[in-house]
């Protein structure tokens, strides 16, 4: 049997199979809710509450927020804790440009590496060069330009940045609106007018064109930042994305305090059903009132914008 | 390359036939249902997205596709749906993918879980490993047309298999591609290449038997 290509965790160049293969990972996900956890027993409820991945990290944006300091990978320690609690896919996150730490992550055998700016950046300039790696990445992105930088880098997966740790959907909103209205843009401009658009956009030229002809990103598109109710789910879903992350809004009440584990179950079932039946109301109406309580949440209108975390990368 | 819609069926067509083109349901919980949904309508069937129990009456034959099977069988517990999924997969055609090959399993391990239990093989989840031990082959099959590509992603493994199973593709010595009756199973994507032959060939069986 001809082996076309079989991930072996060495440090391979990508090639098209790989790309598929990182492209396929996330193709699985879609329709389906990846939520923070910051130890096994939070993963085992987001599995049981049909969370179709997790994300394994030290602390969840709002903790980060609220504590300051410098934000980093998570320990592999509780990341293989993580891996060992639970049989779906497990993702962390690395700093943006750290790719020591996503090597880290690739040794470990996580399923997917969040290039994310919750944490705190460790390049200014650069950001990890992905076709470096077997692992798949997501990365987060406020317009298409930045989605496509990140995709032109070897991002197989592309979420909205919104504003994470904050519990409020409206940049979420805003960053999945704003994508969605790039690429519709391109969709009615001529071939010669292509060129201008990559300047534009400050993307490469082949990606633009993809995007003009398909009116979609070549890869999936999924939501982040903010998310906390079943609703906020379904708005996303309905705006495009394609799957959603749910980080502090399963398992905070506030900044500092994690919610009983019955009431983050409850929530989390509640988010995950919102998400499948985004576009069927009356389900939504059940979802909501099953769920008892969010988190308290920080309004991202009266924040102080040297406080956001989607101006980090570029 | 889009090739146009199956001319073949039409002249199969008995008598009898209904004059509706075929209606095949892709289980939409969750995973990639469009992926499916667009490999269908390049095999000439009609995709429908199913998301409620009720919808089952409305199609000839049903996909379960690649996802998370965990997230599938929470969201099946509620409101009859595993019940009447249960009932359709007996007597109708239904062809599971990756995590909709481990839902029709008589048996799921690594770990052990619930099941609709119509396919009589016993499913490994993860056998192969990670992500990172994903993987794109290309492999004889029983299928005509020569080798099959095979996009593997976190894949089960069919461990062992019973009475009526009907092997189609190997991989190291493990079946990847099975037919029993009405019901086919690979543990790899055929929606996720451009080869065109597995979904066909579920096209035919559910025309043969409606």
């Amino acid at each position: 049997m001809a082996d076309v290509h079989s991930g072996n965790g060495h440090h391979a160049p990508d090639s098209p199979a790989t790309l598929r293969l990182k492209v396929g990972l996330a193709e699985m996900l879609k329709g389906g809710v990846i939520m923070d956890v910051t130890n096994a027993e939070q993963a085992v409820i987001a599995e049981k509450a049909g969370a179709v991945a997790v994300m394994a990290l030290e602390r969840v944006p709002a903790q980060i927020r609220a504590e300051g300091g410098v934000a980093r990978m998570a320990s592999p320690k509780k990341i293989r804790e993580i891996m060992e609690a639970v049989s779906i896919p497990v993702m962390a996150k690395c700093r943006i440009g750290h790719f020591a730490e996503a090597q880290v992550l690739q040794q470990i055998g996580v399923d997917f590496i969040d290039e994310s700016e919750v944490l705190t950046p460790a390049d200014e300039l650069n950001h990890v060069d992905k076709h470096a790696f077997t692992t798949p990445f997501v990365c987060g992105a406020r317009d298409l330009g930045e989605a496509l930088r990140r995709i032109a880098e070897g991002a197989a997966m592309i979420r909205t940045k919104g504003e994470a740790g904050t519990g409020d959907v409206v940049h979420a909103v805003k960053h999945m609106r704003q994508i969605v209205r790039d690429m519709k843009s391109l969709t009615v401009l001529g071939e010669e007018e292509l060129y201008a658009a990559a300047k534009n956009f400050a993307a490469p030229y082949e990606l633009i064109r993809m995007v003009a002809q398909s009116g979609k990103l070549p890869v999936p598109n999924f939501s982040a930042g903010g998310i906390a109710t079943p609703a906020d789910a379904a708005l996303v879903r309905q705006l495009g994305a394609e799957a959603v992350f749910v980080g502090s809004g399963i398992f905070m009440s506030d900044s500092y305090n994690f919610a009983s584990p019955e009431e983050a179950a409850i929530r989390a079932r509640a988010i995950v059903r919102a998400t499948t039946h985004f576009d069927d109301p009356k389900i939504l109406a059940e979802c909501s009132e099953e769920c008892t309580g969010a988190m308290k949440g920080l309004a991202v209108a009266a924040m102080d914008p040297s406080q956001m975390l989607q101006t980090r990368g570029w | 390359m889009t090739k146009p819609a199956e001319p073949r069926n039409a002249g199969e067509k008995t008598p009898k036939a209904p004059a509706h083109p075929v209606r095949i349901g892709v289980l939409a919980i969750q995973g990639d249902y469009d992926a499916h949904a667009q490999a269908l309508r390049e095999a000439g069937a009609e995709p429908v997205l199913i998301r409620k129990p009720e919808q089952l009456n409305e199609i000839d034959g049903l996909i379960i596709p690649g996802g998370e099977s965990t997230t599938f069988l929470k969201f099946l517990e509620r409101d009859g749906f595993l019940a009447s999924l249960q009932t359709f997969v007996r007597s109708k055609p239904t062809f599971g993918t990756c995590a909709g090959c481990i839902l029709l399993a008589k048996e799921v391990t690594h770990p052990p879980q619930a099941s609709l239990g119509v396919l009589n093989a016993t499913v490994e989840r993860n056998a192969y490993g990670r992500q990172i031990d994903s993987a794109i082959q290309i492999g004889p099959t029983q299928l005509p047309g020569g080798p099959l590509e095979m996009v593997y992603i976190r894949a089960p493994r069919i461990a062992e298999t019973g009475d009526g199973v009907h092997v189609l593709a190997e991989r190291d010595g493990f079946p990847v591609l099975v037919e029993q009756g009405h019901i086919m199973a690979a543990t790899f994507h055929p929606e996720l290449s451009s080869d065109r032959r597995v979904h066909k060939r579920f096209v035919d069986l559910v025309l043969r038997s409606r």
